[in-house]
């Protein structure tokens, strides 16, 4: 048998020729998304400075808005808009805690990917519809039980209505309408599927071992899901409702429809009158001059750095809970 | 039947009769007839406290109070042949059984409701090959529809497309692919464009692309840009651009590392590994990733509101001119006060919600196949290309053994 000729020593430099045009091209495109994400961050900032140079600090603590007598601020609408995603997230979170549970641990496994499915295709539901639902349908009904509320919880101070005497049987019902409950309970609808897809991903990440576990001790259904599916899914649930609330904050559409807007500090949620940070921007960017539309550009990016800190916070809570099992091997 | 004798002392029989099958269901016909009884129960008793107790009225305070009568019922039955923990678990089962039905209800109630509203206005053909242009609001529903709105939705999310697909696809592939400073940079800069609220892109676009009109005149440029569907789309991808890559993003990394190192192993190239190997492999949630952010980018008002511009005639040139889409026509119809108006509002929002909804289950029937299991059709691809390599290896054996000789 003959020796094999020597082998030649290979060359270990990265690939070159085609792969050298795919790193770049692949390149480019981060640098081109980059370049347009800074873009619309940097233009937002850059034309909102115009409006908090001249409101300067009591663009936080001024109510009213008029920019066009320079006298505007975003206490009302920023106050408005956490009470309506607060009030969201009260109704989505059990909702979606519910439901999660309801698929990762009851549903039997035959309607566990339909229901997965429909909870998907409630999020993709667009806005409109539901802010459509919210006026026309939920508003209606949803009277009686602000009124309820407002006349056995009127010692809780959010649900306090008043000009309405609720013993007062002829008494208007006006003053239950478009108000930041009914605007809540609307975007709640659009969060829940949100939240609830997280958290039914973190509970179902809930090693079987410890489930078996549980039973094996004798724990019945219930006490396996608290104290096994629950610790381990506290992260998902957390930065899922983060998550939601990064939404709520910013929904426009079903919230323009239902309120009607007020620019005072409104705490009674059960009380016609409510405002939002974007439903601001959508009633009034058509009427703006130069001042007014940069003070509009600034409730944006005050809107939108509220969003960006809530949207953070979660991501981390989200990464931070995941054992990281299920990355890259 | 014989019996077995006893062959070792010690050793029991075994018995003469098979084991009993033992039942492993959770739920025992016992319980279903519990949970029943207790919400006869507690139906009966809200009945009772509404009509004849006390002056109570409404559906809503009907259910509501039958569901918590149903809880304490159902306690109490199952309180009477098992202890605390189990009690408890039935309680929080009931419950979460209840919010899972009350959130599905909820969904029905939305999709129905939109539905049965906008019956009126589809059912005449009309609604489907006309404009609006010469229906007033006082016009019956035999006339009018919302064929612009319909080709705006259209036009507005294809141009969307035509700019997210590639960039989002190539940037995902990006922050997938490649390591390093620049990458974590980009990633950090796009997820936190995720956040950015829809109505901000509109305001951006309203502000950087229709406004700057003004500045370019008193600089001598003429770019006429007027309130038109491209700026919509503009808008449409702003708001779009982070969610696809997002989502394309996490695809991505889900492939499995030691498949593309096997490809790299083998002497492919980076770009061989990204053609062969994780493209395909991703192939469905890419899929799913770009029609999931389509849905989002087709159903959002805000960024269209500001961008689009309202019109009632058929525009189907994106470039110039207002282009109404379906959102935005829902949006400005059901504020009028005339009924037939609001009817065609919610027509166009069934269009719409049928828009999605067809999306979506494209969406799932792309993403629904992993990449091993491939249909017939692909079964016989392989099949052709396995064997065109079994023929080509014999050649080459024949000619190398031809060589040696």
């Amino acid at each position: 048998m003959t020796s094999a000729p020597l082998e030649q020593r290979r060359r270990l430099r990265p690939s070159g020729g085609q792969d050298r045009v795919f790193r770049i091209i692949l390149r480019c495109a981060g640098a081109a998304v980059l370049v347009l994400m800074v873009l619309v961050g940097a233009f937002l900032f850059s034309k909102a400075i115009g409006a908090l140079r001249i409101a300067g600090w009591s663009f936080l603590t001024t109510e009213e808005w008029e920019p066009d007598s320079h006298h505007f601020g975003i206490a009302a609408v920023l106050t408005g808009t956490i009470l309506i995603a607060g009030v969201a997230i009260s109704i989505a979170v059990p909702l979606a805690t519910g439901m999660a549970l309801y698929v990762s641990e009851y549903a039997p496994a035959r309607v566990r990917r339909l229901l997965i499915n429909m909870v998907d295709l409630m999020a993709a539901v667009p806005s409109v519809v539901y802010g459509l639902w919210g006026f026309a349908f939920l508003q209606g009904n949803v009277i009686g039980l602000a009124r309820w509320l407002s006349t056995y919880f009127a010692w809780f101070p959010l649900f306090k209505v008043t000009g309405s005497d609720p013993r007062d049987p002829l008494a208007t019902e006006t003053v239950y309408t478009s108000s930041t409950f009914i605007a809540g309970m609307v975007v709640a609808l659009m969060v829940t599927p949100v939240i609830c897809s997280i958290m039914r991903e973190a509970f179902s990440q809930a090693p079987i071992g410890e489930r078996e576990g549980a039973y094996a001790l004798g724990a019945t259904r219930w006490g396996m899901i608290r104290s096994v599916v629950i610790p381990f899914g506290r992260g998902g649930m957390i930065g899922g409702t983060m998550l939601g609330l990064g939404r709520a904050l910013g929904e426009t559409i079903a919230v323009y429809l239902i309120i009607s807007p007020v620019f005072v500090i409104q705490p009674h949620v059960l009380q016609n009158g409510a405002n939002s940070v974007s439903a601001l921007i959508a009633l009034r960017y058509g009427e703006s001059g130069p001042v007014a539309l940069s003070a509009l550009m600034a409730a944006g990016v005050a809107l939108f750095v509220l969003t960006l800190i809530v949207n953070f916070a979660a991501g981390s809570i989200v990464a931070r809970s995941r054992s990281g099992a299920e990355s890259e091997a | 039947m014989t019996t077995v004798p006893h062959l070792v002392p010690g050793v029991q029989p075994e018995p003469s009769e098979p084991e009993e099958r033992r039942v492993t269901a959770t739920v025992s016909g016992a319980d279903v007839t519990v949970a029943l009884g207790a919400l006869i129960a507690g139906i009966s008793a809200t009945a009772l406290i509404y009509y004849w107790l006390a002056p109570f009225s409404g559906l809503l305070g009907f259910v509501v109070v039958s569901f918590v009568m149903f809880l304490v019922f159902y306690a109490a039955l199952v309180w009477l042949d098992a202890d605390g923990p189990a009690v408890r678990d039935r309680l929080v089962g009931a419950v979460v059984h209840g919010l899972a039905a009350l959130l599905l209800l909820a969904l029905v109630c939305v999709v129905s409701f939109t539905v049965w509203k906008g019956y009126r206005a589809l059912v005449h053909w009309n609604f489907f090959t006309q404009d609006l242009q010469l229906a007033g609001p006082l016009q019956p529903l035999t006339v009018g529809g919302a064929l612009h709105a319909v080709v705006g939705t259209l036009e507005q999310i294809g141009l969307a497309l035509v700019i997210t697909v590639p960039l989002g696809l190539l940037c995902a592939l990006f922050l997938a692919e490649l390591r390093g400073g620049f990458t974590r940079f980009v990633r950090t800069v796009v997820e936190a464009m995720t956040a950015l609220p829809s109505i901000v892109a509109g305001l951006f676009i309203y502000a950087a692309v229709l406004l700057i009109h003004d500045e370019q005149q008193r600089l001598g440029l003429n770019l006429h840009f007027d309130k038109s569907g491209l700026a919509a789309s503009l808008a449409i991808t702003v708001m779009m651009l982070p969610i696809m890559i997002r989502a394309a993003d996490v695809v991505l990394r889900l492939v499995p590392g030691n498949l593309k190192e096997a490809s790299l192993a083998l002497g492919a190239s980076r770009w061989k590994t990204v053609r062969t190997v994780v493209l395909p492999t991703a192939r469905p949630g890419l899929a799913t990733a770009i029609i999931l952010a389509t849905a989002r980018g087709v159903g959002e008002t805000s960024p269209v509101l500001l961008t689009a511009g309202y019109t009632a005639a058929l525009n189907a040139d994106p470039f110039h001119g207002p282009q109404v889409s379906l959102p935005l026509a829902t949006f400005t119809l059901i504020k009028s006060p005339q009924p037939n108006v609001v009817a065609r509002g919610f027509g166009t929002a069934a269009l719409l919600l049928a828009l999605v909804l067809i999306l979506f289950l494209i969406a799932r029937l792309a993403g629904g196949r992993a990449p091993q299991d491939l249909s017939p059709r692909q079964q016989r691809a392989r099949a052709r290309q396995s064997a065109r390599d079994v023929s080509r290896f014999a050649r080459r054996m024949r000619t190398t053994r031809k060589e040696e000789q």
